[in-house]
């Protein structure tokens, strides 16, 4: 008998308790997923949505605006509180920075990501994930406070915009109403590009993955069917990458919608979500009013992903 | 008449490779016209030069007369059938087909009952709501020939449309093709690997190797006929023979005899058997003739002999094909 072949057709058990449980593990596929899942469903489970919860409950707490003390019975009240006009402001506010720093990121991670997608390879591919993910190894902290002397009045940028002769250009952006200000470094506009750098990568990579999902043929498919290059992509690629520009813009708008330390560096000196929330639970001791403005960026995510699915943003996946 | 298709002089490389070098071609109107070849051999890439996907590095293309060099894919009035069909995902089989409509402003009324029509002409009436996704091959196939005609294209290109489907299927989508093919006029060109597929459906057959074209002919010329031992090997796995040992020619020369035109014959000349394999309708032997391997198709009702036993075999020097060229 040769080599390869040997007498057994079936082979003794494997001995030693890992082995052992190995082989059960296999011969009981349901327990292995249970298995699988436990961890995760303990964390979720408790921690996480625990932790929600416990949260919520304090929205409907009110305080007592004599003493400051937490009165625990349920009320509407602090909602009421968040549609007063100033706490309307900072909601509004917000939600503006954030859809207009999500708008521009997909603007800005398409053709990126498409390059990715599409023609890089080998090490251009590797280059682009390093040039994506570099900025995401260095503290956020630094990155922030680095954009702040880019932006200030005495900055790169200004010097830059002064040896172009286009000191007019930048002087006339921050002439602006509401979005300019004295510098980049103290006005929204500057809020925002710090917004949109640090978050621009969360939106290239969703993309770039989705894009790398979508095969070529598919675009040669419709051009080959008389699409020009506007048709094609309009009625093939992105609604075939939609789904990934939902992902990321569900980490843009999200990740700016809760962010506090961003505004509190570069920008004026009006209120965001976060720090609302920030000071509501510290300085000013609210826990339930911070807890209400927790509440708005859970509801209005939920209210983008509905929209979202009901657009069929997700129907290719 | 103009051709549907000329190639003068085309040659597409890709940096060193050169994936379609100097072809000369012409496909004529009407005509199922198919590039056979094995995988790298330039046949594809031809393909998309006719569909536009690539551009010639030399050489012109004119697709009815007209200059195609520089012409995008979608200015282009051909479609193609993609071999993994390309089924738009996020629309349903309806969509799929009114594409091509959609995109030249055709209102909704009137291109979904064009695709309506389009999918009946392929058997598919009544499937229009459904997902790609929930379709066989088969049927997914069908979905993709009815898109590329909607636009009434005046050559249809099928990229191996059929490499994906199994035995039976393939045998009848291969006869409704030809007889849709004949129906609408339409010139098509098809590229497959398939010889058997090559030969049983086109008019015409472009054998291609290495990014030329070996031969070109029709189904009969190219298997009667083949002028170079690639040919000959390639189309029907033909045996390729010294001249001499095969009975006709000189020294040097080359000749094809085809497996089939082997017979057993208690008077033939005496060869060893090293393989033998029941394939069904006939039986393969694999033959060596004084150190000449052969080999040789008998029908299955013949007593053949077993690995190590004698042969005596025979052909009609009649059926042998002295070659032209060498290589």
């Amino acid at each position: 008998m040769s080599d390869l072949s040997s007498n057994a057709a079936l082979f003794a058990p494997r001995s030693g308790p890992l082995a052992r449980a190995v082989d059960w593990i296999i011969r009981h596929p349901r327990m292995f997923v249970f298995l699988l899942v436990l961890p995760i469903t303990l964390w979720l489970g408790i921690v996480y949505i625990g932790a929600l919860i416990a949260l919520l409950i304090q929205s409907f707490f009110s305080i007592d605006e004599f003493s400051g003390v937490v009165v625990h019975e349920f009320t509407l009240k602090t909602y009421g509180e968040l549609l007063r006009p100033y706490n309307l402001d900072i909601i509004l506010r917000t939600v503006a920075m954030a859809a207009s720093v999500t708008i521009a990121a997909a603007i800005l991670a398409f053709p990126i990501a498409y390059f990715a997608a599409r023609y890089a390879k080998g090490k251009w591919k590797a280059l682009f994930y390093v040039g994506v993910m570099l900025p995401l190894w260095s503290s956020y902290l630094v990155k922030v406070y680095a954009w702040k002397l880019v932006l200030a009045k005495e900055g790169i940028l200004n010097w830059i915009f002064a040896k172009l002769h286009l000191t007019w250009l930048l002087d006339g952006f921050l002439s602006l109403p509401v979005i300019g200000g004295n510098s980049l470094s103290v006005s929204y506009i500057g809020t925002f590009l710090v917004f949109l750098y640090i978050w621009l990568p969360y939106m290239i990579i969703p993309v770039q993955a989705a894009l790398e999902r979508v095969s070529k043929d598919l675009t040669e498919a419709a051009s080959d069917l008389g699409a020009t290059p506007r048709q094609n992509f309009r009625m093939v690629l992105l609604p075939l990458a939609l789904p990934g520009v939902v992902a990321g813009s569900i980490f843009t708008f999200s990740l700016t919608l809760g962010d506090y330390i961003v505004p509190q560096i570069v920008g004026n000196s009006r209120l965001f979500i976060g720090q609302a929330v920030y000071t509501q639970q510290g300085t000013a001791g609210n826990i339930p009013l911070a807890a209400a403005f927790t509440v708005v960026p859970i509801v209005i995510m939920g209210i983008y992903l509905w929209g979202a699915r009901k657009m069929g943003a997700f129907d290719a996946l | 008449m103009t051709d549907a298709v000329t190639f003068q002089g085309v040659s597409r490389h890709f940096g060193p490779v050169k994936a379609v070098d100097a072809v000369d071609l012409s496909i004529r109107d009407g005509e199922f016209f198919a590039m056979l070849g094995p995988s790298g051999s330039g046949k594809t890439t031809c393909l998309r030069l006719i569909a536009g996907f690539e551009q010639p590095t030399a050489g012109h293309i004119a697709i009815f007369g007209e200059r195609a060099e520089g012409v995008p894919p979608y200015l282009r009035n051909v479609n193609t059938v993609f071999q993994n069909y390309a089924l738009f995902p996020h629309m349903n089989v309806r969509e799929n087909v009114a594409f091509g409509l959609r995109v030249k402003g055709v209102g909704k009324a009137e291109r979904h009952r064009a695709a309506e029509e389009a999918l009946e002409l392929v058997e598919l009436g009544g499937y229009g709501h459904r997902r790609a996704g929930e379709l066989s091959g088969g049927q997914r196939q069908r979905v993709a020939l009815a898109r590329a005609l909607i636009n009434k294209p005046r050559v249809v290109l099928l990229d191996e449309p059929l490499g994906a489907l199994d035995l039976k299927l393939r045998e009848q989508m291969q006869e409704e093709l030809r007889k849709l093919q004949r129906a609408l006029g339409l010139t098509f060109v098809f590229v497959t690997h398939d010889q058997d597929e090559a030969l049983s459906m086109a008019d015409r057959v472009a054998v291609f190797a290495e990014g030329k074209i070996q031969q070109i002919g029709t189904s009969e010329d190219i298997y009667r006929c083949p002028n170079t031992r690639f040919v000959a090997d390639f189309v029907g796995s033909s045996n390729v023979l010294p001249a001499d040992l095969a009975g006709v020619g000189r020294a040097g020369q080359w000749a094809s005899l085809r497996p089939e035109d082997v017979v057993l014959d208690p008077a033939g000349r005496e060869a060893t058997v090293t393989g033998r394999f029941f394939h069904g309708r006939v039986t393969k032997l694999s033959l060596d003739l004084a150190g000449q391997s052969l080999t040789a198709l008998i029908p299955a009702r013949e007593d053949t002999p077993d690995v190590g036993e004698a042969a005596r075999i025979s052909w009609d020097p009649a059926r042998v094909h002295l070659m032209e060229r060498e290589a």
